[in-house]
């Protein structure tokens, strides 16, 4: 029952999709990223049978169903924890963990951090539509405060969390950011986030049409989109616009947009972007930019490397037993004090 | 001048007790397993605050070890001392009531001057009067401290290793007293303290001055001789704990099973022993997250279940009711999964470091929806090491979650354990898919056993999609449907039902002619099965039938309770396995002994409330 080869098969996005009806609404930007999903899946190579998909509970977390890979869709707020126990206890797996806001920020807030404190080599899509969509429209600790949903008609009193701040804040070492109808994006982001070891965390944002449609439609818009976000790459020119004469410098502290060819500024002018930097302060400010004065940042804007957890772990055992004495049960049960009666 | 003469005893209760800084725990284990060494049967049972370090000399500080020795069957640490060795008047006070009539109480005379009586609240400057201990127990006033200080006098210690050395002037005192070599003792501190050569060395001395003032001083008591026992079975012997012996449990089961070992877990008081060994079992290969709450705990493992690992979680009542949603997704992904609860005092905080047996109908019912689960339980120190076995085996076989209730009566206490080999144990086969199975469904099952098979992530032709949503009984695919779910409700429910028939049947003890019947389950067994035979003994007919298995019960559980008159139901809560059998056991009365105290039964109690039922 062993795996069967696994390289030098080429697979398609077809050889990812389960037999299973995707029940999303028509129109959820869930649908998006399943498909960039499938398609990294099969450009990564990586065999179904050596996939393992975890989610908890919500719209986004139905996501297994639809993969052919092993999947296990878990209890609500805990995918992160059993994806946990699937790498650790069989790292040779490639583990994704789907998640949402509410499932992953709320119940799930407590798992999430220490997976990404943790740094277990697990890749996590985190579904940002800023709403409870399953349980029909409360809202979330991403919901923008004085937003009205069904459960503060007034408007939340309640300041959002911001995903980045969290996972820099829980020491992750990768983060990264999509749209949910920026497929080409898309696909770049999530394949990177596979290719990285440790917790990947990519916020994806995706639009919820029934409950909190146009949450994300400032970016969403196709005519502006080049203006308002900025697509990062590890060291190139933070540059963006239609016109892609847009760049961003520092100004003392803070980020600033600055226009090539005006003033002086020149391409030379403009910062690269460091997603390899251990420190995070740039890339915090990069990960908060917002609208309009700022562009909003896409793509990888974190990815160190450092030990995993699951190879820490794996290393630790491959340590002792090159010293150990006792390799077995019964060499553990001659080891102990005893006596004859 | 020598006075000393030599009792023989049949079996023996010394109750070391002291400030939680005092060594009391170390003392009194060392003791007691020297004296298995010397061939008596033991039993042993620590009692300590919760309080790490409570202040100095107060109630609050108090920890004791209790050792019972014997030269035949020994089942419980004891009801009261026969002799007490109290380093301070706290431990006095705690423990007074517990001494028996004609017993012993050594005391360290220097640690009762008056403002450590005041500690401990006495008023006057005569504790023993102040607790109307009796006449005619002896008591031994030892300078403890000051003759710890003058042994190691000129050595060059501080004062603060000197007098944590005074528990070793104490054991040397009580090897006299029991006549027991101290050698023994001093090749236990040789091992413990190998690293540590002037604190062993500190040790030996003071331990050897204890010993040699018992003896040269020809103390006006009677010493103490135990027969060997000749009731164990021939052997070699351990002393172990439950938690240690529930740990290697597991890591047997992974061995003879083939499996990885996975235990996810958090720290909660009594539990805590059991990650702490399997984390030291490295060379093993055993894996152990420390997760960042119960929840993580328990699904971090069902992860690890999902995966193909011989997956446990180990906790205490409060820490249960967090996993129970969890346990509920194992019930229905049906996966493998071993749950092992230490009980403790509850409700809530309740009583950490105390015992209890209060979370049987948790285990049983704390979930929603029909969500059945095995529950099983240990009676034993020793015994934890194979109900823990076969928690793991039936877990594997019938892929379910197994819920193993230990106490922490015997998860701290130690009893003689026969050390048993891998090949001596039960095959364990895991109830995996085998080859042509290929494209069979999530949902795919035994059709006699109702056992699901298992494939896990890297297996070839057999990816699935799992989870707690309600599955197509045949295809395998989440369904709402009505009658399907009634269906997957009844197979799982059957599984669950149908290990009865791989259970051994339950088996009466004492006298099989018997009017009334005693039932226990768990931590209890010592204490009912010396209650039931001292009364056999003094000719009474009474019998006791005592449970392991809990869910599903033994196939002959109803027609052994229906061969009794009279069934009384004892457990330390206020009725939940009477309860149980009520819902199981047509036609029966079950009449019940309950204690809530957060301590074990005592014998005594026992038999005088069976005589008056009887």
């Amino acid at each position: 029952m062993e795996s069967k080869e696994t390289t030098s098969i080429q697979y398609t996005a077809k050889d990812f999709k389960s037999d299973q009806y995707v029940r999303w609404c028509p129109g959820c930007g869930d649908y998006a990223v399943l498909n960039s999903l499938q398609k990294v899946m099969a450009d990564l190579g990586v065999a179904p049978h050596n996939t393992a998909v975890i989610s908890g509970i919500g719209c986004s977390s139905r996501l297994p169903y639809y993969t052919s890979s092993y999947g296990f869709h878990t209890i609500h707020g805990r995918g992160a924890a059993v994806a946990t126990g699937v790498k650790v206890a069989n790292p040779e797996l490639t583990v994704w963990q789907i998640t949402g806001d509410g499932d992953c920020l709320a119940i799930g807030g407590n798992h999430f951090i220490h997976s990404v404190r943790r740094n277990v080599d697990i890749n996590v899509l985190l579904f940002n539509n800023q709403i409870y969509g399953l349980t029909k429209g409360q809202y979330s600790p991403t919901t923008k405060k004085g937003y009205v949903t069904k459960s503060s008609p007034f408007g939340t009193v309640e300041r959002p969390f911001r995903p980045a701040e969290l996972t820099f804040g829980a020491r992750g070492t990768f983060f990264a950011r999509l749209l949910d109808v920026d497929l080409k994006n898309s696909q770049t982001t999530i394949l990177a986030a596979a290719k990285h070891k440790g917790t990947s965390v990519v916020e994806c944002l995706v639009n919820c049409v029934i409950f909190n449609d146009g949450a994300h439609g400032y970016l969403a818009e196709k005519e502006n989109r080049a203006d308002r976000l900025i697509m990062l790459e590890h060291g190139k020119p933070m540059i963006f616009g239609k016109e892609r004469d847009k760049g961003l410098v520092l100004d003392g502290f803070n980020l600033k947009v600055v226009t090539i060819g005006f003033n002086g500024i020149t391409e030379a002018d403009i910062l690269l972007h460091d997603a390899t930097c251990e420190d995070t302060t740039l890339q915090l400010k990069l990960a908060l930019m917002e609208g309009p004065d700022m562009p909003i940042a896409m793509g990888i804007i974190r990815d160190v490397v450092e030990e995993t957890y699951d190879a820490a772990v794996e290393k630790q055992i491959a340590e002792v037993q090159t010293k150990a004495k006792i390799s077995s049960f019964d060499d553990l049960i001659s080891s102990c004090e005893q006596w004859e009666m | 001048m020598d006075k000393t003469k030599t009792t023989e005893l049949d079996n023996v209760v010394v109750r070391f007790s002291g400030d939680s800084g005092d060594g009391m725990q170390l003392t009194g284990s060392l003791f007691s397993n020297l004296s298995a060494i010397l061939g008596n049967e033991i039993s042993t049972f620590p009692d300590f605050p919760s309080e790490i370090r409570a202040p100095l000399g107060t109630l609050g500080g108090v920890s004791g070890f209790q050792v019972h020795l014997g030269s035949s069957k020994i089942y419980t640490p004891g009801d009261d001392a026969d002799v007490l060795i109290a380093m301070n008047p706290a431990a006095l006070k705690v423990n007074a009531k517990s001494v028996k009539r004609g017993g012993i109480i050594i005391f360290d005379v220097d640690s009762f001057e008056k403002s450590d009586l005041e500690k401990a609240g006495f008023s006057t400057d005569n504790p023993f009067q102040e607790l109307s201990i009796p006449e005619s127990t002896q008591l031994i006033p030892a300078p403890l401290s000051s003759l710890t200080q003058s042994s190691l006098e000129g050595l060059g210690f501080d004062n603060k290793t000197v007098l944590r050395s005074k528990n070793m002037f104490s054991l040397g005192l009580v090897c006299w007293l029991f006549n027991r070599s101290i050698d023994q003792a001093i090749h236990f501190l040789e091992n413990k303290f190998a690293k540590k050569q002037d604190i062993l060395h500190a040790n030996i001395k003071v331990l050897t001055d204890g010993y040699n003032y018992g003896n040269n001083l020809h103390l006006t008591i009677s010493t103490f001789f135990i027969e060997k026992s000749h009731d164990t079975p021939k052997g070699n012997y351990t002393s172990i704990n439950g938690n240690k012996a529930t740990a290697w449990g597991l890591i047997a089961a992974a061995e003879k099973s083939g499996l990885q070992l996975f235990l996810g877990s958090y720290p909660i008081t009594p539990a805590t022993d059991i990650m702490q060994e399997l984390a030291l079992r490295k060379d093993l290969g055993v894996k152990v997250v420390q997760a960042e709450d119960e929840i993580a705990g328990i699904t971090c493992a069902i992860g690890a279940a999902f995966a193909g690992s011989l997956a446990a979680t180990n906790t205490s009542g409060p820490g249960l009711a967090l996993k129970s949603e969890a346990i509920g997704l194992a019930v229905m992904a049906e996966l493998p999964i071993v749950i092992v609860d230490v009980m403790r005092g509850g409700p809530s905080t309740g009583l950490p470091t105390k015992t209890e047996q209060t979370d049987l109908l948790q285990a049983l019912y704390g979930r929603n929806g029909e969500s059945p689960a095995v529950v099983m339980a240990a009676s034993t120190p020793a015994d934890c090491f194979h109900f823990t076995y076969m928690a793991s085996k039936i877990a594997l076989e019938h892929m379910t979650p197994v819920i193993l209730l230990t106490d922490a009566f015997i998860g701290n206490g130690t009893s003689l354990w026969k050390l048993p080999k891998l090949a001596e144990l039960p095959e364990i086969k895991p109830n995996f898919v085998v080859k042509g199975m290929e494209g069979c469904k999530v949902t795919a099952r035994n059709a006699e056993t109702n056992v699901r098979y298992w494939s896990t992530p890297g297996m070839f032709g057999f990816g699935h999609r799992n989870g707690g949503l309600e599955k197509d009984y045949a295809t395998g695919c989440i369904s709402t449907d009505p009658l399907n779910h009634e269906k997957m409700v009844n197979a799982r429910q059957a599984k669950v039902e149908y290990i009865s028939n791989y259970l051994p049947e339950l088996n009466v003890e004492g006298d099989a002619e018997a009017d009334m019947l005693v039932i226990g389950w768990g931590g209890t067994h010592g204490h009912l099965m010396s209650a039931v035979n001292s009364l056999n003994k003094k000719g009474k007919k009474i019998a006791l039938a005592h449970f392991n298995y809990i869910n599903p019960l033994p196939k002959n559980t109803v027609e052994v309770i229906q061969r009794f008159k009279k069934v009384v139901v004892c457990e330390l809560n206020s009725g939940q396995f009477a309860t149980f059998l009520r819902s199981k056991v047509p036609g029966v009365e079950f009449l019940q002994y309950n204690k809530v105290q957060g301590q074990p039964f005592t014998v005594d109690e026992l038999e005088n409330d069976f005589s008056k039922l009887m």
